[in-house]
């Protein structure tokens, strides 16, 4: 059992507020992701909540008990570290059972429990060798290890991958999602990496500039963003952003103007946007579809072929180019002119403010 | 190559050559009469005179207590210096500062100025309390030459340790606070281990300077009271330059490659075991 809760977190360096309040509940055996850009203070949350950073204001309680002043050591978490931070002169067995020597457990019992870690972790055959003989997985594998060793309450992960190579990243997110399933722990995981955090995460908390954006499943955050940022930072290529203005609304969606002249009726609630306002267009590459009748004209620039998928970079007067996501078969070249038909059920539209105008129909797969 | 190799196989050889050759000869400076083969003469009575022995013993003890002091001084300062304090970088500066004097001049401020019973700022102290000043040379001789020598390498000790903390992991550290190292299990299991390499090299370069310490007991001591202080290099000293028994110093010479041989040998094979990484 292990319950976390935030409530109204700060983190100041001098006059700079780094966190900026943040309320958070983490559930039982759940596995957060929290998510953002470089410098969103997603690592310095992870650490106050390790107790390796005090809190400036606010209350961290685990299991109901405020722990704003234990020390690290005594909060029952574990910290996996993104350089792993083995100790370098202890081997693996002396690695994994470091922070029992401490608590003075017997070496037998102290013996049982590091195999037992080492077997989850398919670590046997390396216990007796030191990190520098281990490669970059097993590293990894070992700082895990020595976070199951201790039994802890909560697992914090501080961007454990991003020091590996991709095939080696994409098979430790399996092993991850395994090991969450079979330790049945609650599980706290920080990274940049927006496909970690979709297959990994029950829930993604996505930060930005020391304050939560969106807390959601990751579905929720893909198809209903709370706004203009976490509808561009989720998803991969990007969400194209397009200008436009509310032209009328009534109870089947809102009907946008783009600067191009082209309508679309997208089914969302207008709440209180007025015809007339300025509002942002969302449209996910996949939204768009090379059509002789499409709405939208332009020019393919770019071609991306990645195989299976094919990536059209479509130029269509001042603004960016468009990221059409089309199947690898697709013959589109470029320096030729296309015509883009868009899903405008899948679209999404933000007010000036940047809040999201909330979809009439909630998407099938989120609950 | 062969050009270098030969210049420096010279540059080794000949003064070598000529100690060794020198050591066997009966070569008196003040007695051109007395010449020729000698055999192990000179060795023998280097072996059967107790000033040798003592000499020896002294080189050792100094070499065993500046190297206690500094590198575990240096180890605790070097842990401290890390640390972030205001006025640091004024601190280490001060701290590593000793280094740069050199040594007949650290010697004389040190017999002079602080350790001097009348003059010096020890003996103030002792006033200032109501105890009589040691006088240090006469007293404590050793300790007070061990206690120079220190001060001058404490430093360089400082500073190769202090940088070999700064690159620890600070990753690491944290790792080991959560699991509940204390300070005390951090630097014993972390710290200290990542220092262990740093410490060795501290530890070999000061062993070469420190059997050879000659400056600092010249001006203090002169290797007395009697032969207190007087270790091999400044015993050699006395045979060449006081006695003028040029055999009988090179035969203590040959004895003094052989020690720094020895000792080297034992450094540099332990050391170079843990270098290999």
């Amino acid at each position: 059992m292990a319950t976390l809760t935030l409530r109204g977190l700060r983190k100041s360096y001098g006059a700079v507020e780094a966190i900026k309040g943040i309320d958070l509940d983490v559930e039982d055996r759940e596995f957060v992701v929290f998510v953002g850009p470089s410098g969103c203070g997603k690592s310095t949350l992870l650490r106050m909540i390790a107790g390796l950073e005090a809190i400036t204001a606010g209350d961290l309680t685990i299991d109901g008990k405020r722990v704003n002043d234990v020390g690290p050591a005594d909060r029952g978490l574990a910290m996996v570290f993104q350089s792993y931070a083995l100790y370098p002169h202890m081997t693996v067995r002396q690695n994994m059972g470091f922070a029992l020597r401490l608590a003075r457990v017997p070496r037998a019992e102290r013996d049982r429990k590091v195999e037992a870690a080492a077997a989850i972790l398919q670590l046997g055959p390396y216990l007796d060798r030191t990190p520098k003989e281990l490669s970059g997985g097993q590293r990894q594998r070992v700082a895990i290890g020595r976070s199951i060793v201790r039994n802890p309450k909560v697992f914090l992960f501080d961007e454990p991958l991003s020091n590996l190579d991709a095939a080696l990243r994409g098979q430790m997110r399996i092993e991850l999602a395994r090991l969450h399933e079979e330790l049945q722990a609650t599980m706290i995981y920080v990274t940049h990496d927006q496909v970690e955090a979709m297959t990994m995460a029950d829930k993604i908390v996505v930060l930005q500039a020391g304050r939560v954006e969106q807390v959601g499943t990751p579905l929720q955050l893909y198809h209903h963003p709370a706004n203009l940022f976490v509808g561009g930072f989720i998803g991969s290529p990007r969400m194209n952003m397009l200008p436009g203005r509310i032209a009328s609304s009534d109870a089947a969606g809102v009907t946008v103007e783009l600067a191009s002249g082209v309508r679309l009726k997208v089914p969302v609630e207008p709440g209180a946007a007025q015809p007339g306002d300025a509002v942002t267009l969302g449209i996910r590459p996949e939204a768009l579809m090379a059509r002789t009748d499409g709405e939208l004209a332009g020019e393919v620039q770019l071609v991306e072929r990645l195989g299976g998928l094919t990536l059209l970079h479509v130029g269509h007067g001042a603004d960016l180019p468009l990221i059409v996501q089309t199947d690898g078969a697709d013959a589109s070249r470029a320096r030729t002119p296309i015509r883009l038909a868009v899903d405008a059920a899948a679209c999404h539209l933000f007010a000036a403010n940047g809040i999201t105008l909330p979809h009439l129909v909630t998407h099938r797969l989120v609950a | 190559m062969v050009p270098s190799v030969a210049v420096l196989l010279l540059w080794m050889i000949v003064p070598l050559v000529m100690t060794v050759w020198f050591s066997f000869q009966r070569y008196n400076l003040l007695d051109p009469s007395v010449g020729g083969f000698a055999g192990f003469d000179n060795y023998a009575y280097l072996v059967t005179d107790p000033d040798f022995w003592v000499s020896l013993r002294n080189t050792m003890v100094l070499l065993a207590s500046v190297l206690v002091i500094t590198v575990g001084l240096g180890t605790l300062l070097a842990v401290l210096f890390d640390q972030d304090f205001p006025g640091r970088g004024i601190a280490r500066v001060l701290a590593i500062s000793p280094f740069f004097v050199m040594p007949t001049v650290a010697a004389l401020i040190w017999k002079n100025l602080m350790m001097h019973p009348i003059y010096g700022v020890f003996g103030a102290i002792a006033h200032g309390f109501g105890f009589e000043p040691i006088d240090w040379f006469a007293e404590y001789p050793m300790a007070s030459v061990i206690l120079i020598v220190s001060w001058e390498w404490l430093p360089f000790a400082l500073l190769i340790l202090l940088t070999a903390v700064q690159s620890l992991d600070h990753e690491q550290r944290e790792a080991a606070r959560m699991d509940s190292a204390g300070v005390v299990a951090q630097f014993f299991f972390i710290t200290l281990p990542h220092l262990s390499r740093a410490i060795s090299v501290v530890i070999m370069i000061e062993t070469i300077f420190l059997l050879t310490v000659f400056a600092e007991i010249f001006v203090t001591t002169s290797g007395g009271p009697g032969n207190a202080t007087t270790n091999l290099a400044f015993l050699i000293y006395a045979r060449a330059l006081l006695q003028f028994d040029v055999g009988g110093a090179s035969a203590g010479g040959v004895v003094a490659i052989l020690l720094a041989n020895v000792v080297a040998f034992f450094l540099v094979r332990s050391i170079a075991r843990r270098l290999e990484v």
